[in-house]
Protein backbone atom coordinates (compact mmCIF):
# COMPACT_ATOMS: atom_id res chain seq x y z
CA UNK A 1 0.00 0.00 0.00
CA UNK A 2 2.65 2.84 0.74
CA UNK A 3 5.04 2.20 -1.70
CA UNK A 4 2.75 2.80 -4.94
CA UNK A 5 1.59 5.47 -2.89
CA UNK A 6 5.31 6.83 -2.05
CA UNK A 7 6.05 6.69 -5.85
CA UNK A 8 2.91 8.17 -6.23
CA UNK A 9 3.96 11.88 -4.35
CA UNK A 10 7.78 11.54 -5.52
CA UNK A 11 6.18 11.35 -9.22
CA UNK A 12 3.92 14.35 -8.79
CA UNK A 13 6.63 16.85 -6.97
CA UNK A 14 9.23 15.40 -9.60
CA UNK A 15 6.78 16.73 -12.73
CA UNK A 16 4.51 19.57 -10.62
CA UNK A 17 8.26 21.31 -10.35
CA UNK A 18 8.43 23.16 -13.53
CA UNK A 19 4.08 24.09 -13.01
CA UNK A 20 4.77 25.17 -9.58
CA UNK A 21 7.09 27.68 -11.00
CA UNK A 22 4.67 28.60 -13.90
CA UNK A 23 2.16 29.47 -10.84
CA UNK A 24 4.22 31.60 -9.07
CA UNK A 25 4.97 33.76 -12.35
CA UNK A 26 1.18 33.91 -12.71
CA UNK A 27 0.42 35.73 -9.33
CA UNK A 28 2.15 38.60 -10.97
CA UNK A 29 -0.42 38.98 -13.46
CA UNK A 30 -3.05 41.33 -13.96
CA UNK A 31 -6.13 40.96 -11.28
CA UNK A 32 -9.29 40.95 -13.70
CA UNK A 33 -12.86 41.08 -12.96
CA UNK A 34 -13.95 37.68 -13.30
CA UNK A 35 -13.49 35.85 -10.11
CA UNK A 36 -13.21 32.47 -11.61
CA UNK A 37 -10.07 33.54 -13.40
CA UNK A 38 -7.23 35.76 -11.85
CA UNK A 39 -4.57 34.46 -14.23
CA UNK A 40 -7.09 36.17 -17.11
CA UNK A 41 -3.66 37.81 -18.28
CA UNK A 42 -1.23 34.59 -18.15
CA UNK A 43 -4.04 32.38 -19.28
CA UNK A 44 -5.02 34.17 -22.31
CA UNK A 45 -1.03 34.19 -23.54
CA UNK A 46 -1.04 31.14 -23.05
CA UNK A 47 -4.24 30.30 -25.34
CA UNK A 48 -2.77 31.66 -27.49
CA UNK A 49 0.24 29.50 -27.64
CA UNK A 50 -2.10 27.10 -27.80
CA UNK A 51 -4.29 28.16 -30.52
CA UNK A 52 -0.89 28.43 -32.70
CA UNK A 53 0.06 24.80 -32.02
CA UNK A 54 -3.07 23.14 -32.62
CA UNK A 55 -3.61 25.42 -35.85
CA UNK A 56 -0.55 24.51 -37.17
CA UNK A 57 0.54 20.71 -36.26
CA UNK A 58 -2.36 19.06 -33.80
CA UNK A 59 -5.17 20.01 -35.70
CA UNK A 60 -4.00 19.13 -39.22
CA UNK A 61 -3.02 15.70 -38.06
CA UNK A 62 -6.40 15.08 -36.13
CA UNK A 63 -8.23 16.15 -39.57
CA UNK A 64 -5.78 13.43 -41.19
CA UNK A 65 -6.55 11.07 -38.78
CA UNK A 66 -10.03 11.91 -38.50
CA UNK A 67 -10.42 11.60 -42.74
CA UNK A 68 -8.14 8.67 -42.86
CA UNK A 69 -8.91 6.42 -40.30
CA UNK A 70 -12.39 4.43 -40.75
CA UNK A 71 -14.68 4.63 -38.02
CA UNK A 72 -14.64 1.12 -36.58
CA UNK A 73 -10.61 1.80 -36.06
CA UNK A 74 -11.37 4.93 -34.63
CA UNK A 75 -13.69 3.79 -32.37
CA UNK A 76 -11.62 0.92 -31.10
CA UNK A 77 -8.55 3.46 -30.51
CA UNK A 78 -10.94 5.63 -28.65
CA UNK A 79 -12.52 1.99 -26.31
CA UNK A 80 -8.92 1.48 -25.67
CA UNK A 81 -7.72 4.38 -24.26
CA UNK A 82 -11.11 4.96 -22.64
CA UNK A 83 -10.59 1.16 -20.95
CA UNK A 84 -7.49 2.32 -19.71
CA UNK A 85 -9.21 5.52 -18.13
CA UNK A 86 -11.44 3.07 -16.38
CA UNK A 87 -8.19 2.48 -13.75
CA UNK A 88 -8.23 5.91 -13.23
CA UNK A 89 -12.28 6.09 -13.14
CA UNK A 90 -12.20 2.97 -10.63
CA UNK A 91 -10.03 4.44 -8.25
CA UNK A 92 -11.72 7.68 -8.18
CA UNK A 93 -15.15 6.63 -7.60
CA UNK A 94 -13.55 4.68 -4.61
CA UNK A 95 -11.91 7.74 -3.08
CA UNK A 96 -15.55 9.78 -3.94
CA UNK A 97 -17.37 6.99 -1.16
CA UNK A 98 -19.11 5.17 -4.16
CA UNK A 99 -18.07 1.86 -3.83
CA UNK A 100 -21.26 0.61 -6.51
CA UNK A 101 -19.35 2.76 -9.01
CA UNK A 102 -16.30 1.44 -8.21
CA UNK A 103 -16.83 -1.91 -8.68
CA UNK A 104 -18.95 -1.30 -12.00
CA UNK A 105 -15.78 0.45 -13.29
CA UNK A 106 -14.18 -2.66 -12.36
CA UNK A 107 -16.45 -4.97 -14.04
CA UNK A 108 -16.25 -2.37 -17.22
CA UNK A 109 -12.41 -2.46 -17.12
CA UNK A 110 -12.26 -6.76 -16.63
CA UNK A 111 -14.57 -7.31 -19.28
CA UNK A 112 -13.55 -4.76 -21.56
CA UNK A 113 -10.51 -5.69 -21.11
CA UNK A 114 -11.10 -9.74 -22.19
CA UNK A 115 -14.13 -9.67 -23.71
CA UNK A 116 -13.52 -6.63 -25.50
CA UNK A 117 -10.06 -7.78 -26.78
CA UNK A 118 -7.41 -5.27 -24.93
CA UNK A 119 -10.24 -3.17 -24.59
CA UNK A 120 -11.29 -2.35 -28.48
CA UNK A 121 -14.57 -2.54 -27.94
CA UNK A 122 -16.90 -1.06 -25.20
CA UNK A 123 -18.71 -4.58 -24.25
CA UNK A 124 -19.43 -3.46 -20.60
CA UNK A 125 -21.80 -0.23 -22.29
CA UNK A 126 -23.38 -2.83 -23.81
CA UNK A 127 -24.23 -4.69 -21.34
CA UNK A 128 -25.73 -1.85 -19.42
CA UNK A 129 -22.18 -1.41 -17.04
CA UNK A 130 -22.42 2.80 -17.43
CA UNK A 131 -18.97 4.70 -17.96
CA UNK A 132 -17.98 7.14 -14.50
CA UNK A 133 -16.23 9.94 -16.05
CA UNK A 134 -14.29 10.05 -12.16
CA UNK A 135 -10.70 12.09 -12.33
CA UNK A 136 -8.94 13.45 -9.05
CA UNK A 137 -9.62 16.92 -9.83
CA UNK A 138 -13.45 16.00 -9.12
CA UNK A 139 -12.61 13.77 -6.23
CA UNK A 140 -10.55 16.83 -4.58
CA UNK A 141 -14.12 18.89 -5.01
CA UNK A 142 -16.44 16.53 -3.88
CA UNK A 143 -13.60 16.51 -0.91
CA UNK A 144 -14.31 20.07 -0.36
CA UNK A 145 -12.31 22.11 -2.66
CA UNK A 146 -15.01 23.65 -4.58
CA UNK A 147 -14.15 26.88 -6.25
CA UNK A 148 -10.38 27.05 -7.94
CA UNK A 149 -8.71 29.64 -10.27
CA UNK A 150 -8.92 28.98 -14.42
CA UNK A 151 -5.93 28.10 -15.72
CA UNK A 152 -5.11 27.12 -19.27
CA UNK A 153 -2.27 25.33 -20.63
CA UNK A 154 -0.93 25.03 -23.70
CA UNK A 155 -1.69 21.55 -25.14
CA UNK A 156 -3.27 20.15 -22.08
CA UNK A 157 -5.99 22.52 -22.42
CA UNK A 158 -8.44 24.25 -19.82
CA UNK A 159 -8.33 23.22 -16.33
CA UNK A 160 -8.08 24.93 -13.03
CA UNK A 161 -5.12 25.04 -10.18
CA UNK A 162 -7.41 21.71 -8.56
CA UNK A 163 -7.61 20.20 -11.20
CA UNK A 164 -4.27 20.63 -12.68
CA UNK A 165 -3.00 18.76 -9.04
CA UNK A 166 -5.64 16.63 -10.33
CA UNK A 167 -4.52 15.77 -13.31
CA UNK A 168 -1.12 15.37 -11.85
CA UNK A 169 -2.25 12.81 -9.61
CA UNK A 170 -4.35 11.30 -12.53
CA UNK A 171 -0.93 10.75 -14.93
CA UNK A 172 0.74 9.17 -11.72
CA UNK A 173 -1.88 6.28 -11.97
CA UNK A 174 -2.74 6.03 -15.49
CA UNK A 175 -1.35 3.42 -17.21
CA UNK A 176 -0.91 5.12 -20.74
CA UNK A 177 1.80 7.70 -18.79
CA UNK A 178 3.31 4.41 -16.64
CA UNK A 179 4.51 2.41 -19.59
CA UNK A 180 7.59 4.92 -19.25
CA UNK A 181 9.07 2.74 -16.86
CA UNK A 182 9.42 0.13 -19.66
CA UNK A 183 10.10 3.00 -22.83
CA UNK A 184 9.70 5.96 -23.01
CA UNK A 185 9.39 5.73 -26.82
CA UNK A 186 5.98 3.19 -26.39
CA UNK A 187 4.82 5.98 -24.10
CA UNK A 188 5.21 9.08 -25.95
CA UNK A 189 3.60 7.20 -28.99
CA UNK A 190 0.83 6.52 -27.10
CA UNK A 191 0.18 9.45 -25.41
CA UNK A 192 0.53 11.24 -29.04
CA UNK A 193 -2.10 8.54 -30.59
CA UNK A 194 -4.33 9.48 -27.43
CA UNK A 195 -4.03 13.31 -27.99
CA UNK A 196 -4.63 13.25 -31.64
CA UNK A 197 -7.64 10.89 -30.85
CA UNK A 198 -9.20 13.17 -28.56
CA UNK A 199 -8.74 16.46 -30.83
CA UNK A 200 -10.22 14.47 -33.70
CA UNK A 201 -13.14 13.58 -31.38
CA UNK A 202 -13.51 17.39 -30.94
CA UNK A 203 -13.13 18.73 -34.19
CA UNK A 204 -17.31 18.99 -34.70
CA UNK A 205 -16.95 21.39 -31.31
CA UNK A 206 -14.40 23.55 -33.26
CA UNK A 207 -17.50 25.14 -35.82
CA UNK A 208 -19.49 25.70 -32.89
CA UNK A 209 -17.21 27.40 -30.58
CA UNK A 210 -15.76 29.69 -33.59
CA UNK A 211 -19.36 30.40 -34.36
CA UNK A 212 -21.41 30.88 -31.22
CA UNK A 213 -18.70 33.04 -29.30
CA UNK A 214 -17.92 36.32 -29.10
CA UNK A 215 -14.93 36.20 -26.90
CA UNK A 216 -13.58 32.67 -27.75
CA UNK A 217 -11.52 32.37 -24.92
CA UNK A 218 -14.27 33.41 -22.71
CA UNK A 219 -16.76 30.91 -24.24
CA UNK A 220 -14.48 27.88 -23.86
CA UNK A 221 -13.14 28.86 -20.33
CA UNK A 222 -17.00 29.02 -18.98
CA UNK A 223 -17.75 25.96 -20.65
CA UNK A 224 -15.48 23.94 -19.32
CA UNK A 225 -16.60 25.75 -15.81
CA UNK A 226 -19.90 25.00 -16.24
CA UNK A 227 -19.00 20.91 -17.76
CA UNK A 228 -16.70 20.28 -14.22
CA UNK A 229 -19.13 21.24 -12.39
CA UNK A 230 -21.73 19.03 -14.13
CA UNK A 231 -19.18 16.15 -13.63
CA UNK A 232 -18.42 17.02 -9.95
CA UNK A 233 -22.00 16.96 -9.26
CA UNK A 234 -22.47 13.48 -11.53
CA UNK A 235 -24.20 15.18 -14.12
CA UNK A 236 -26.91 16.55 -11.75
CA UNK A 237 -25.87 20.08 -10.57
CA UNK A 238 -28.18 21.96 -8.18
CA UNK A 239 -29.54 25.36 -9.67
CA UNK A 240 -27.63 28.56 -9.42
CA UNK A 241 -29.22 31.78 -8.96
CA UNK A 242 -30.15 33.62 -12.04
CA UNK B 1 -71.52 15.49 -43.60
CA UNK B 2 -69.96 12.84 -41.97
CA UNK B 3 -66.28 14.69 -43.33
CA UNK B 4 -66.95 17.81 -41.23
CA UNK B 5 -68.08 16.17 -38.67
CA UNK B 6 -64.58 13.64 -38.27
CA UNK B 7 -62.49 17.01 -39.44
CA UNK B 8 -64.04 19.25 -36.37
CA UNK B 9 -63.70 16.53 -33.99
CA UNK B 10 -60.10 15.87 -35.04
CA UNK B 11 -59.20 19.38 -34.70
CA UNK B 12 -60.69 19.43 -31.93
CA UNK B 13 -58.73 16.31 -30.07
CA UNK B 14 -55.40 18.06 -31.97
CA UNK B 15 -56.13 21.58 -29.80
CA UNK B 16 -57.20 19.73 -26.11
CA UNK B 17 -53.61 17.48 -26.91
CA UNK B 18 -51.62 20.04 -28.18
CA UNK B 19 -52.90 22.59 -24.84
CA UNK B 20 -52.33 19.70 -22.52
CA UNK B 21 -49.09 18.35 -24.08
CA UNK B 22 -46.57 17.93 -21.15
CA UNK B 23 -42.90 18.92 -21.38
CA UNK B 24 -41.43 15.74 -21.74
CA UNK B 25 -43.94 14.88 -24.59
CA UNK B 26 -43.48 18.24 -26.09
CA UNK B 27 -39.61 17.74 -26.30
CA UNK B 28 -39.83 14.09 -27.81
CA UNK B 29 -42.54 15.25 -30.14
CA UNK B 30 -40.39 17.94 -31.31
CA UNK B 31 -37.24 16.11 -31.18
CA UNK B 32 -38.28 13.33 -33.82
CA UNK B 33 -40.24 15.79 -35.91
CA UNK B 34 -37.11 17.49 -36.86
CA UNK B 35 -35.01 14.50 -36.93
CA UNK B 36 -37.02 13.05 -39.52
CA UNK B 37 -37.25 15.95 -41.60
CA UNK B 38 -33.43 15.96 -41.35
CA UNK B 39 -33.10 12.24 -41.91
CA UNK B 40 -34.84 12.78 -45.66
CA UNK B 41 -33.45 16.02 -46.57
CA UNK B 42 -30.66 15.37 -48.49
CA UNK B 43 -29.80 19.59 -48.58
CA UNK B 44 -29.62 19.72 -44.76
CA UNK B 45 -27.54 16.84 -44.38
CA UNK B 46 -25.13 18.67 -46.75
CA UNK B 47 -24.97 21.92 -44.98
CA UNK B 48 -27.47 23.75 -46.46
CA UNK B 49 -27.89 26.18 -43.94
CA UNK B 50 -30.79 28.65 -45.52
CA UNK B 51 -33.20 25.43 -45.37
CA UNK B 52 -31.88 24.01 -41.77
CA UNK B 53 -32.68 27.70 -40.21
CA UNK B 54 -36.01 27.45 -42.05
CA UNK B 55 -36.67 24.25 -40.54
CA UNK B 56 -35.77 25.74 -36.91
CA UNK B 57 -37.87 28.71 -37.59
CA UNK B 58 -40.84 26.57 -38.49
CA UNK B 59 -40.66 23.94 -36.09
CA UNK B 60 -38.79 24.27 -33.12
CA UNK B 61 -38.57 28.22 -32.20
CA UNK B 62 -42.11 28.75 -31.15
CA UNK B 63 -41.07 26.42 -28.57
CA UNK B 64 -38.74 28.49 -27.12
CA UNK B 65 -38.93 31.40 -24.99
CA UNK B 66 -36.34 34.02 -26.56
CA UNK B 67 -36.96 36.61 -23.77
CA UNK B 68 -36.42 34.41 -20.80
CA UNK B 69 -33.26 33.07 -22.86
CA UNK B 70 -31.89 36.73 -23.31
CA UNK B 71 -32.68 37.44 -19.88
CA UNK B 72 -31.26 34.37 -18.47
CA UNK B 73 -28.16 35.15 -20.21
CA UNK B 74 -27.39 38.62 -19.44
CA UNK B 75 -27.70 38.28 -15.99
CA UNK B 76 -28.62 41.01 -13.60
CA UNK B 77 -27.83 44.22 -16.21
CA UNK B 78 -31.08 43.03 -17.96
CA UNK B 79 -33.65 44.95 -15.73
CA UNK B 80 -31.19 48.07 -16.43
CA UNK B 81 -32.50 47.38 -20.16
CA UNK B 82 -34.89 49.25 -21.75
CA UNK B 83 -37.49 47.81 -23.38
CA UNK B 84 -36.95 48.86 -26.67
CA UNK B 85 -32.89 47.40 -25.85
CA UNK B 86 -34.44 44.53 -24.63
CA UNK B 87 -36.12 43.57 -28.04
CA UNK B 88 -33.36 44.18 -29.82
CA UNK B 89 -30.80 42.51 -27.83
CA UNK B 90 -33.99 39.58 -27.84
CA UNK B 91 -33.71 40.15 -31.85
CA UNK B 92 -30.05 39.51 -32.44
CA UNK B 93 -29.22 36.63 -29.82
CA UNK B 94 -32.04 34.78 -31.05
CA UNK B 95 -30.15 35.07 -34.73
CA UNK B 96 -26.88 34.02 -32.99
CA UNK B 97 -28.42 31.05 -31.50
CA UNK B 98 -30.55 29.77 -34.24
CA UNK B 99 -27.46 29.63 -36.43
CA UNK B 100 -25.43 27.96 -33.71
CA UNK B 101 -28.49 25.19 -33.32
CA UNK B 102 -28.89 24.97 -37.29
CA UNK B 103 -25.34 23.86 -37.89
CA UNK B 104 -25.19 21.76 -35.01
CA UNK B 105 -28.64 19.84 -36.80
CA UNK B 106 -26.44 19.56 -40.34
CA UNK B 107 -23.86 17.91 -38.54
CA UNK B 108 -26.64 15.38 -37.50
CA UNK B 109 -25.74 11.81 -39.05
CA UNK B 110 -27.06 8.41 -37.31
CA UNK B 111 -27.40 9.61 -34.12
CA UNK B 112 -30.10 8.03 -31.53
CA UNK B 113 -32.11 10.22 -28.71
CA UNK B 114 -32.73 8.63 -25.91
CA UNK B 115 -35.48 10.45 -23.15
CA UNK B 116 -34.44 9.79 -19.30
CA UNK B 117 -37.45 9.09 -17.36
CA UNK B 118 -39.59 12.55 -16.85
CA UNK B 119 -41.35 13.66 -13.37
CA UNK B 120 -42.91 16.19 -12.15
CA UNK B 121 -45.95 17.66 -9.81
CA UNK B 122 -49.55 18.77 -11.49
CA UNK B 123 -48.52 22.11 -9.93
CA UNK B 124 -44.91 22.35 -11.40
CA UNK B 125 -44.42 25.47 -14.15
CA UNK B 126 -40.27 25.25 -14.58
CA UNK B 127 -39.20 21.83 -15.03
CA UNK B 128 -36.56 20.13 -16.69
CA UNK B 129 -36.68 17.18 -19.00
CA UNK B 130 -33.19 15.23 -19.76
CA UNK B 131 -32.34 13.13 -22.73
CA UNK B 132 -29.03 11.54 -24.29
CA UNK B 133 -27.89 11.75 -27.78
CA UNK B 134 -26.11 8.68 -28.50
CA UNK B 135 -23.80 8.00 -31.29
CA UNK B 136 -21.94 4.87 -32.42
CA UNK B 137 -18.25 4.69 -31.47
CA UNK B 138 -18.63 8.08 -29.69
CA UNK B 139 -19.66 8.42 -25.78
CA UNK B 140 -23.34 9.46 -24.73
CA UNK B 141 -23.99 13.40 -25.19
CA UNK B 142 -26.19 14.43 -22.48
CA UNK B 143 -28.89 17.13 -23.83
CA UNK B 144 -30.95 18.59 -21.09
CA UNK B 145 -33.94 21.19 -21.92
CA UNK B 146 -35.67 23.62 -19.18
CA UNK B 147 -38.75 24.69 -19.72
CA UNK B 148 -40.81 26.82 -17.97
CA UNK B 149 -45.27 27.20 -18.11
CA UNK B 150 -45.94 30.44 -19.71
CA UNK B 151 -49.65 31.18 -20.50
CA UNK B 152 -50.90 27.51 -19.89
CA UNK B 153 -48.10 26.08 -22.67
CA UNK B 154 -44.47 25.14 -22.33
CA UNK B 155 -41.75 27.40 -23.88
CA UNK B 156 -38.12 25.91 -23.70
CA UNK B 157 -35.49 28.80 -21.81
CA UNK B 158 -32.56 26.91 -21.88
CA UNK B 159 -30.61 24.03 -23.51
CA UNK B 160 -27.73 22.42 -21.50
CA UNK B 161 -25.31 20.51 -23.14
CA UNK B 162 -22.85 17.41 -21.28
CA UNK B 163 -23.83 19.94 -18.92
CA UNK B 164 -22.82 23.39 -20.42
CA UNK B 165 -25.71 25.87 -20.71
CA UNK B 166 -26.09 27.50 -24.06
CA UNK B 167 -27.19 30.75 -22.98
CA UNK B 168 -25.74 31.41 -19.08
CA UNK B 169 -22.27 30.71 -21.33
CA UNK B 170 -22.65 34.24 -22.69
CA UNK B 171 -22.68 35.54 -18.99
CA UNK B 172 -19.51 36.52 -18.76
CA UNK B 173 -19.23 37.28 -22.46
CA UNK B 174 -22.56 39.58 -22.20
CA UNK B 175 -21.22 41.84 -19.26
CA UNK B 176 -17.87 42.02 -20.80
CA UNK B 177 -19.81 44.24 -23.76
CA UNK B 178 -21.73 45.45 -21.03
CA UNK B 179 -18.85 46.92 -19.75
CA UNK B 180 -17.67 48.44 -22.40
CA UNK B 181 -19.94 49.77 -24.56
CA UNK B 182 -22.94 49.59 -21.98
CA UNK B 183 -26.38 47.50 -23.26
CA UNK B 184 -26.18 49.00 -26.90
CA UNK B 185 -22.43 48.55 -27.27
CA UNK B 186 -23.83 44.54 -26.63
CA UNK B 187 -26.55 45.13 -29.34
CA UNK B 188 -24.39 46.25 -31.55
CA UNK B 189 -21.24 43.44 -31.15
CA UNK B 190 -23.43 40.62 -31.31
CA UNK B 191 -25.22 41.86 -34.81
CA UNK B 192 -21.40 42.24 -35.51
CA UNK B 193 -21.04 39.01 -35.01
CA UNK B 194 -24.34 37.67 -36.94
CA UNK B 195 -23.60 40.05 -39.99
CA UNK B 196 -20.13 38.47 -39.97
CA UNK B 197 -21.34 34.59 -39.73
CA UNK B 198 -24.00 36.13 -42.39
CA UNK B 199 -21.58 36.81 -45.06
CA UNK B 200 -19.26 34.17 -44.11
CA UNK B 201 -22.39 31.47 -44.84
CA UNK B 202 -22.43 33.13 -48.06
CA UNK B 203 -18.93 32.75 -49.49
CA UNK B 204 -19.62 29.39 -48.51
CA UNK B 205 -21.87 28.80 -50.88
CA UNK B 206 -19.90 29.96 -53.76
Amino acid sequence: MTRPFRSLFSGISRRALPLVGACLLMTAAQANDNPHDPYEGFNRAMYAVHEGLDKVIVKPVAQVYDAAVPLPAKAGVGNFFDNILDVRNALNSLLQGKPGDAASDVSRLLVNSTIGIFGLFDVASELGLERHEEDFGQTMAVWGYRDSAYLFWPLIGPRTVRDTGGWLVDINTDPTWGTTRKSVAVRNSLLAVRLVDVRASLLPADKVVEEAALDKYAYVRDAYLQRRRNQIYDGRPPRLDD
Amino acid sequence: MKKLLALFLAMFVTATVFAEEVPDVLVQRVTEEVLDIVRKDKDIQNGHTQKVMELVDKKVLPNFNFTRMTALALGKEWRKASPQQQQQLTAEFRTLLVRTYSNALTSYKNQKIVYKPFKMAPADTDVLVRTEVQQPGSKPVQLDYSLEKVDGSWKVYDVVVAGISLVTNYRDQFNQEVRNGGIDGLIAAIAAKNKSLESGAKADKK
